[in-house]
C-alpha cells in the first residue's frame, strides 16, 4: 500500500549503522569508562589491585549483587521497584537450610526448593501489583520485604544454620580454573537476559510498559502479565543470589541479604538506567554492579574504614546520576 | 495614537530567523486577535513583549513613547500581563490570596504582617468588575478550568494591566465557559482594557475580536477589521497559498459490512448504541465534545469493556474484552491523546512501529532487528515521516509526525477496521493532508474507516455518511448528500429530532 508518492530524494538507504550503535551503547559507555579509570587509579595506588587473585575476587564478591541487580533492572525498567530482593534471598536460604539441613533431604531437591520460595514470593508481588492494583511496587514490596525477613527470623528461632553439601555450596564456591563459577553463572545469566530484553517480544513489551504503560495496553499488550513475569524473575534471581551467597559463607543465616536491595538498586542506577522506566540496559548495570564492587575491594586495600567507604558510595550514586543529567541535558541543547 | 506599537521586529535563533519584521499595532480597549500557523513566530512575538526574550532589532512603543523590555518586570510596570495555557495558579490557596501572590499588601510597609481585609475587599471588587459570581474565599482548586482563567484575568487587573495576552485561552474550555469568558473581554473591554488574543480557530475570531493582525514565516501580513474579511482571505493569509485540494476526497463504492455494533451499553450510561460501518465508505462520528464518542471507540476497542451489547466484524461475532482481543480481530485505534496513548516518547522509532505486532518480525525464535528497521523505513518513505531516521526517539519529532509514527504502528498489526479519534489534531496543514491521503488509500484497499472529528469541515471534507451523537446516543445518520455544518450542529445541540 503506498498512500502517497514515494519520494526518493527523502529516502536514502538507511542512517548510518555507526549512529544506531553509538545510541544503544552510549548509557553503559559513560559507566564503562567510569569502571576503568577506577580499575586504573587503584592501579597505582595498591599493588595488590591488579593481580589475578585480587581480580577473580572481585568477581565473586560482586556476583551476589549483580544477580540481585539483573533483577532490579527489570523492575526498574517497567517503572518499577523490587525492595524485598534482599528478604527473599532470606528466606529462601533458611527454607533450604531446613530442608537439606535440618531434615536431610536431597541437595537438588533443597535447591529447588530454594529457588522455589523466591519464585512464589516474586509471583506474590507481581499479584499484588497488578491484582490487587496497589497503587506503586514500592508499597507492596516494602511489605514483602518485612513480612519475608520476619518469617526469616522465624524459620530457626532466628539461629543460622550452617553445614550444607558439597552440591548445594557448588555454584558459591567452585572455581573453573581460576575464575569462580559464581561469576561464570552471572555472565550466562546477563547474557540470557540481553536476548531476552532486545530479542523477545516479552522483553520488548517490558520496555513499552515502562516507556508509557497505557499505549502499551492500548497497542494489545497484556501488560498484566508481563508485570507478574517480570517480579517473580526479581525472585527467583534472588533466591538465585542466595544460592550463591550460601556457597561462599557455609552457611545461611536470617540476616542474610540485609539493605542489599539498595546495592542492587544503585548498581541499576549506576549503570543508566532510568528510575522512571524504559531506560536501561544489563551491560549497564552489570558494569554498575562491578564499580560498586571495585570500589568496595578498592577501599579496603586502601585500608579505608566500612563506615567511610559507604560514604563514598552514597557520593558515586549521585555523581553518576549528576554526569547522566548533564550528558542528556548537553544533548537536548544540541 | 495605539496602545502599543511594534515596529519590524526581529529575532533569530541559532542563525535562524525567527521573526523577519513584524508590525503590530493594538488600540486601548479592543480585542486584537493574533492569526497564524505553528510556527508562524506568535510564541515568539508574545515572548519579546513579555521580556522572556530580547529582541535583535525593532522598536517598541507604548502609550506614545519608545520602551525598552529588557526583563519580564519590565513588562509588568509598563502594564502587560500574559496567561498561558497553563495557568500558574496555586491550587490549595483561596481565589484572594491568588490575586495578590507576590504582590502581598501589608499593614505597615516593611513589616511581614499582611493587610488580609483590604487585599480581600479589592479582590471582591476585581471579581465584580469580571461581572462573574466567583467566591474569593474558595481554594481556586475548587473552580473549573474556565473560572480559574477568569480568576488569571483578575490577577492581571490586581496588577493595574492594560495590556492582557491570551494564549489559545479556549483550548481547553467547554463551550460555555468559551461564552462566560468572551463576555467577561466585553465587558473588560470597556473599560479600557486591551486584549491581544492568540487562537487558530478561525470561528472564534469574529465573535470575540475587533481585528486581525496575519502572521506568517515571521512576517505581518495585514491587519484587518474582523468584520470586514472573509474566512477565505485568511486562510490564504496564514497558509500562503490557495488550498485548492483541502480535502482529497475520494469517489468509493459501497462494499460489505465490516463493522456492526448492536445495543453496546456501556458502564454507567443509560443507552445503547447501533450503528454498521461498511468497506468503500469512511464513516464519520460528529458531536459535541461529551457526546461520548471517544467514549463509544473505547468501548468497542475493548479499552472499557462495555456492559452489554455485540460486536460483529465481516458478519461474524467477536468477543471483545480487552485491546489485546480488538487488535486480534483486526481492529486499530488511533487515539486522541497520541503522547499519553499511543507514543512511546523514549523509545525509538522502530521501536514505536513494530511493537503493536512484533511476532510479525520473528526470525527463527527472536526478534529480527533488521526486519523491523526495513519495514519501519518502509513506513517512514510512505508517510513521508522526516527526520529519515529510524533509531532517532520518537520524542524528538514534531507533532505531525509523530502522528505519522502513530498511525505507521497500526498499519504494521494489518488491522481491516481502523478508528481514528480527532487523527489531525494539533498537526500542521500538510501532514493534515497526508492523514487524508491515507484514510484514502486505507479504503481503496478495503479496509473500514471510522472518523471521529470536531471539526465539522473534515467530516463534511472527508466522510461518505456522518453519525452525530449526542449525550451517549446516535442521533442522526446523514449519507454525504445531505450533511450540511446546519443539520449537524442541529442534530448535535438537540435542535432537531432524525
Amino acid at each position: 500500500m503506498s498512500p502517497v508518492p514515494t519520494n526518493a530524494a527523502v529516502a536514502p538507504d538507511g542512517p548510518p549503522r555507526a549512529r544506531r550503535l553509538s545510541e544503544e551503547v552510549r548509557h553503559g559507555l559513560g559507566a564503562l569508562l567510569g569502571l576503568l579509570l577506577l580499575c586504573l587509579v587503584l592501579t597505582f595506588l595498591s599493588d595488590k589491585f591488579f593481580t589475578l587473585d585480587n581480580l577473580m575476587n572481585i568477581a565473586r564478591q560482586s556476583s551476589v549483587n549483580s544477580l540481585l541487580a539483573l533483577g532490579m533492572l527489570l523492575t526498574i525498567l517497567t517503572a518499577g521497584i523490587d525492595l524485598s530482593v534482599g528478604s527473599v534471598l532470606a528466606l529462601s536460604i533458611m527454607t533450604m537450610g531446613v530442608v537439606v539441613v535440618q531434615w536431610q533431604w536431597n541437595p537438588f531437591v533443597g535447591i529447588a526448593v530454594c529457588l522455589g520460595v523466591g519464585t512464589f514470593l516474586g509471583w506474590l508481588n507481581g499479584l499484588m501489583l497488578t491484582k490487587l492494583r496497589l497503587p506503586h511496587p514500592f508499597i507492596s514490596t516494602l511489605g514483602t520485604m518485612n513480612i519475608a525477613r520476619g518469617l526469616a527470623l522465624i524459620v530457626t528461632g532466628a539461629a543460622p544454620i550452617a553445614g550444607f553439601p558439597e552440591a548445594v555450596q557448588y555454584v558459591g564456591r567452585a572455581f573453573a580454573g581460576p575464575v569462580p563459577v559464581s561469576f561464570l553463572l552471572v555472565v550466562a545469566m546477563y547474557g540470557l537476559f540481553h536476548v531476552v530484553l532486545t530479542r523477545t517480544a516479552t522483553g520488548r513489551y517490558i520496555y513499552a510498559i515502562g516507556s508509557n504503560r497505557e499505549a502499551a495496553r492500548l497497542a494489545g499488550i497484556p501488560v498484566d502479565r508481563v508485570l507478574i513475569l517480570v517480579y517473580t524473575l526479581s525472585g527467583l534471581l534472588a533466591a538465585l543470589a542466595g544460592l550463591v551467597l550460601v556457597g561462599r559463607v557455609n552457611s545461611a543465616y536470617p540476616l542474610a541479604g540485609l539493605g542489599y536491595e539498595l546495592d542492587a538498586i544503585a548498581a541499576v542506577i549506576i549503570g543508566g538506567a532510568s528510575f522512571f522506566g524504559g531506560v536501561g540496559t544489563v551491560w549497564g548495570t552489570l558494569i554498575g554492579a562491578l564499580i560498586i564492587a571495585v570500589l568496595r575491594n578498592g577501599l579496603n586495600l586502601l585500608d579505608v574504614a566500612a563506615d567511610l567507604q559507604t560514604v563514598v558510595i552514597g557520593a558515586v550514586i549521585i555523581v553518576a546520576v549528576y554526569l547522566d543529567v548533564l550528558r542528556q541535558r548537553s544533548r537536548k541543547g544540541a | 495614537m495605539p496602545l502599543l506599537g511594534m515596529r519590524n521586529i526581529h529575532k533569530a535563533f541559532a542563525g535562524n530567523p525567527v521573526l523577519r519584521g513584524v508590525d503590530l499595532a493594538v488600540n486601548e480597549g479592543e480585542v486584537h486577535v493574533l492569526l497564524g500557523e505553528n510556527g508562524a513566530g506568535k510564541s515568539t512575538l508574545i515572548k519579546i513583549l513579555t521580556g522572556a526574550y530580547p529582541k535583535d532589532q525593532g522598536e517598541i512603543w507604548w502609550k506614545g513613547r519608545a520602551v525598552t523590555i529588557a526583563a519580564p518586570i519590565d513588562a509588568m510596570r509598563l502594564g502587560i500581563a500574559a496567561i498561558y495555557q497553563e495557568l500558574n495558579l496555586v491550587p490549595h490557596l483561596s481565589v484572594w490570596e491568588n490575586l495578590f501572590l507576590g504582590q502581598e499588601l501589608r499593614r505597615v510597609k516593611g513589616f511581614p504582617f499582611l493587610d488580609r481585609r483590604t487585599m480581600r475587599r479589592r479582590a471582591v471588587e476585581c471579581l465584580r468588575l469580571l461581572g462573574q459570581d466567583i467566591d474569593p474565599d474558595v481554594p481556586v482548586s475548587r473552580l473549573g478550568i474556565g473560572q480559574q482563567q477568569l480568576v488569571e484575568i483578575a490577577k492581571a487587573l490586581v496588577r493595574d494591566a492594560k495590556l492582557i495576552i491570551m494564549d489559545e485561552p479556549t483550548a481547553s474550555l467547554t463551550d460555555a465557559e468559551a461564552e462566560q469568558l468572551f463576555a467577561t473581554m466585553h465587558a473588560l473591554r470597556s473599560k479600557g482594557v486591551a486584549f491581544l488574543y492568540i487562537s487558530h480557530r478561525l470561528e472564534e475570531i469574529r465573535r470575540v475580536g475587533d481585528r486581525v493582525t496575519v502572521l506568517r514565516d515571521g512576517q505581518t501580513i495585514a491587519t484587518h477589521d474582523v468584520r470586514r474579511v472573509s474566512a477565505e482571505t485568511l486562510i490564504e493569509q496564514m497558509v500562503g497559498r490557495k488550498i485548492t485540494e483541502k480535502y482529497p476526497k475520494k469517489p468509493f463504492v459501497r462494499g460489505a459490512e465490516g463493522l456492526r455494533v448492536e445495543n453496546l451499553k456501556r458502564k454507567g450510561a443509560n443507552h445503547a448504541v447501533s450503528f454498521a460501518a461498511y468497506q468503500g465508505e469512511v464513516l464519520g462520528i460528529a458531536g459535541l465534545v461529551g457526546a461520548g464518542r471517544t467514549e463509544l471507540a473505547r468501548a468497542i476497542f475493548g479499552v472499557d469493556p462495555p456492559e452489554s451489547g455485540r460486536i460483529y466484524v465481516f458478519g461474524e461475532e467477536v468477543h471483545i474484552r480487552s485491546p489485546a482481543d480488538a487488535i486480534r480481530a483486526g481492529m486499530a485505534f488511533i487515539t486522541e491523546d497520541r503522547k499519553r496513548e499511543g507514543l512511546f516518547l523514549d523509545q525509538s522509532l522502530s521501536f514505536n512501529v513494530a511493537i503493536a505486532n512484533l511476532p510479525a518480525f520473528k526470525r527463527r525464535a527472536l526478534l529480527s532487528p533488521a526486519k523491523i528497521r526495513e519495514t519501519a523505513e518502509r513506513y517512514m518513505r510512505e508517510l513521508r515521516v522526516r527526520p529519515f531516521n529510524c533509531s532517532l526517539r520518537a520524542r524528538n519529532f514534531s507533532g505531525g509526525n509523530q502522528q505519522k509514527i502513530v498511525l505507521a504502528k497500526w498499519l504494521c498489526t494489518q488491522a481491516k477496521i481502523f478508528l481514528f479519534d480527532e487523527p489531525t489534531r494539533g498537526i500542521d496543514v500538510g501532514a493534515k493532508v497526508d492523514v487524508y491521503h491515507l484514510i484514502n488509500a486505507l479504503v481503496e484497499n478495503g479496509a473500514v474507516v471510522i472518523l471521529i472529528s470536531s471539526e465539522l469541515p473534515e467530516l463534511l471534507g472527508m466522510c461518505d455518511r456522518i453519525l452525530v451523537m449526542r449525550e451517549g446516543r446516535i442521533v442522526a445518520d446523514l449519507p454525504r448528500g445531505e450533511a450540511t455544518q446546519e443539520r449537524i450542529m442541529k442534530a448535535a445541540t438537540g435542535g432537531m429530532a432524525e
